[in-house]
């Protein structure tokens, strides 16, 4: 397959999701299309299930119905080597950078390359500190995690994720807790990654700004539902109340500022806790 | 921590177990580095075999020759059958050899004594000791008295 | 009345269920062959953690038990005139009982909460989910290593403990109470035996290994991945494995050493 016919494909299709946690519905019949080559980003309230449609598209955890095509694989449907092979076109970077706490940063991004690799020492060494060049963190990789800011640790994970060249890096809320400029620097990266290596890039996130400035495409999900899609410049025109509520970062709208609780002067009044 | 350093400790450390067992069998067991010789089977007929158990001692003038394999019992005569494994250099037993349950040191631990008679003919494995001497049972002593003192 | 039978049929098949699963959970991790070269050196690294960084509490405590077993024992048997016994009284206690116990309820409490509370935390930190996500089985890299070398550290720390604490013994009884070196060692001897003795003892160390262990890395992985859940899981590992070592106890003596 030449590579021009796979340009606009969509490297991700999920079709028909339904998704449910105990008593919750997380996904009700959603679908969603992630195109190759570019930067979509998932946006929603708290708890909607952004971090769980990584999951469910990383085959961590299998949804009740649908189906999720990477690269034109059924995830649920694969096995376990399958999955842990299909794993490895996949990079995914969480909140926390999961570093392993016993390594050095070098060792953290050596760690995929030996062991899926058999590559000899020397070129470890080479592919090791271009990744760590590229995300700014050549000079720190005798560093021990714990000696790491929360915005390096999470530039060396990005390494550590980038080192098996996948085709495809899921973003868990790079930005949260972030300084400016760690968010900058962050951003610059996600975007001159995408670029560089031809990645996709999904990013999961709720900082409006930061995001919107470097998707091509934004998904907004809530109860279940996508209540949004489309580039970021369509969506802050959207006309939907929920759209606008989340776009614009406001307090009371579709979500209500109150949680639903009995009449104030009732309560009050009568007395009950 | 360097590797090679992990790896003499946890060397050294597997080493310090595996002579823990060695000292063990040796020192706190008693394992004794002599083979087993080879065995041959006696047996004995006792009336009561008090507190006799297997893995009880064999012994001759005070030294093991042996040790007690199984007892069990003869449902014809109702006495017990004690088979003795009997190490094999120990070969010249009479056959009017006498089998007697002792008791041995305060705690009352059972072992069998034999002693070796006159006969030309010795004992071959199989054989079965003639001569025994049931164990002293407490109460049969107390009795005893009893019926001792009553005569007077 | 109903409602509290279902409430023991649930968790009942609780029960079960993370009985299943924690069975899958070490099927899963140990079986199938292992790449030697990648194996070895975390299997040696955990050995260390778990087997040799034991080594100082259970020296100690196992020559102070062999200490107070002689002193006690010496004040009983004293007044039967029997001291000569205590060796033997010293001896079959540790080897056949509290090492084998003893050791494993000392191993739970350090080396077993550490590996729960070390696997509960690379959980809570997402760790074991990059290891998935970078296409590798956390149960082959993470947890085998572990049990394994459970297994083995275990018995090794029980042959060390007995030793040490008829060591302890002996210079409690001899050097200072004036047993008789000679006896002291010679009934010992006479009523230890190698195989219904010793190796009974180490097959119960295999045996609560075995349970440990597995205990130990089954709570740090199946944890709730907050602080709080992993102090949980530290003292459910703590907790069973206590049960655990002393419910199977019972139940080898009964087969080894009962008369039935």
């Amino acid at each position: 397959m030449s590579d021009m016919a796979k340009q606009n494909d969509n490297i991700v299709e999920v079709r028909g999701l339904c998704f449910a946690r105990g008593d919750r519905v997380i996904f009700d019949n959603a679908s969603f299309d992630f195109p190759r080559g570019k930067i979509t980003a998932i946006m929603g309230p708290s708890g909607t299930g952004k971090t769980t449609l990584l999951r469910l598209i990383s085959g961590q955890i299998k949804p009740d119905a649908g189906r999720i095509l990477v690269n034109g694989q059924n995830v649920p449907e694969l096995t376990r080597n399958e999955l842990y092979e299909m794993r490895r076109t996949m990079g995914m970077l969480f909140q926390s950078g999961a570093l392993f706490t016993d390594r050095s940063v070098y060792e953290n991004v050596a760690f995929p390359l030996r062991e899926h690799t058999n590559l000899p020492e020397s070129m470890i060494r080479d592919i090791v500190l271009m990744k760590l060049q590229a995300v700014g963190l050549r000079g720190a990789r005798n560093m021990m995690p714990s000696e790491l800011s929360g915005g390096m640790t999470r530039r060396a994970a990005l390494a550590r994720t980038i080192a098996l060249d996948p085709d495809m890096i899921m973003y868990d809320e790079p930005f949260a807790g972030q300084d400016p400029i760690a968010m900058g620097v962050l951003m610059q990266l996600i975007k001159l990654l995408n670029q560089a290596l031809s990645l996709t890039s999904l990013v999961v996130s709720h900082d409006i700004h930061e995001t919107a400035s470097i998707a091509d495409k934004l998904y907004i999900i809530s109860e279940g539902d996508v209540i949004g899609e489309g580039t970021p410049k369509d969506l802050m025109k959207s006309e939907s109340p929920l759209v606008r509520q989340f776009m614009q970062g406001l307090p009371d709208g579709p979500v209500p500022f109150h949680y639903p609780a009995q009449d104030y002067e009732d309560d009050m009044l009568g007395g009950e806790s | 921590m360097r590797m090679k350093t992990l790896e003499l400790s946890v060397g050294l450390f597997m080493l310090m177990g595996f002579a823990s067992l060695a000292v063990l069998a040796l020192q706190v067991s008693g394992l004794s580095w002599a083979p087993e010789k080879g065995s041959y089977t006696l047996y004995a007929n006792f009336e009561n075999i008090g507190g006799l158990t297997e893995r009880s001692k064999v012994t001759v003038a005070g030294v093991t020759v042996g040790r007690v394999v199984n007892i069990t019992l003869n449902k014809e005569t109702f006495s017990g059958v004690v088979e003795m494994a009997i190490n094999a250099d120990y070969d010249n037993f009479t056959a009017d050899t006498t089998a007697a349950i002792l008791t041995a040191g305060l705690l009352g631990e059972k072992y069998i004594g034999l002693i070796s008679g006159a006969d030309e003919e010795l004992l071959e494995d199989g054989a079965m000791i003639e001569d025994t001497q049931s164990a002293l049972v407490l109460e049969d002593l107390i009795g005893q008295f009893l019926f001792n003192k009553v005569n007077e | 009345m109903i409602a509290r039978l279902r409430m023991i049929g649930r968790s009942g098949l609780n029960v079960l269920q993370i009985l299943g699963r924690s069975g899958v959970f070490v099927a899963m991790s140990l079986f199938g062959v292992p790449n030697l070269r990648r194996a070895l050196p975390l299997f040696i690294k955990q050995l260390y953690a778990v087997g040799v960084l034991s080594l100082p509490i259970i020296v100690v405590s196992g020559l102070f038990i062999g200490m107070v077993l002689s002193l006690q024992g010496y004040t009983i048997l004293v007044d039967y005139g029997s001291e000569q016994a205590v060796g033997q009284m010293l001896a079959l206690s540790l080897v056949r009982e509290l090492g084998p116990v003893v050791t494993a309820l000392l191993f739970a409490g350090r080396a077993g909460s550490s590996l729960t509370a070390e696997i509960g935390l690379m959980k809570a930190t997402e760790q074991i989910t990059s290891l998935e996500m970078l296409g590798i089985d956390p149960l082959r890299y993470v947890i085998a290593p572990r049990l394994l070398a459970g297994f083995i550290a275990m018995p090794l720390l029980v042959m060390i403990f007995n030793v040490v604490g008829v060591w302890g013994g002996y210079l409690v009884a001899v050097d200072w109470l004036g047993v008789y070196d000679g006896s002291f060692w010679s009934n010992m001897q006479n009523s230890t035996d190698f195989y219904s003795d010793v190796m009974n003892g180490v097959i119960k160390s295999i045996v609560f290994a075995f349970a440990v262990s597995w205990i130990a890395v089954f709570q740090g992985y199946d944890s709730v991945p907050t602080s709080e859940g992993i102090g949980r899981a530290t003292t459910k590992t703590v907790v069973y494995s206590s049960l655990a070592v002393l419910g199977l106890d019972f139940i080898l003596t009964a087969v080894m050493f009962g008369d039935f």
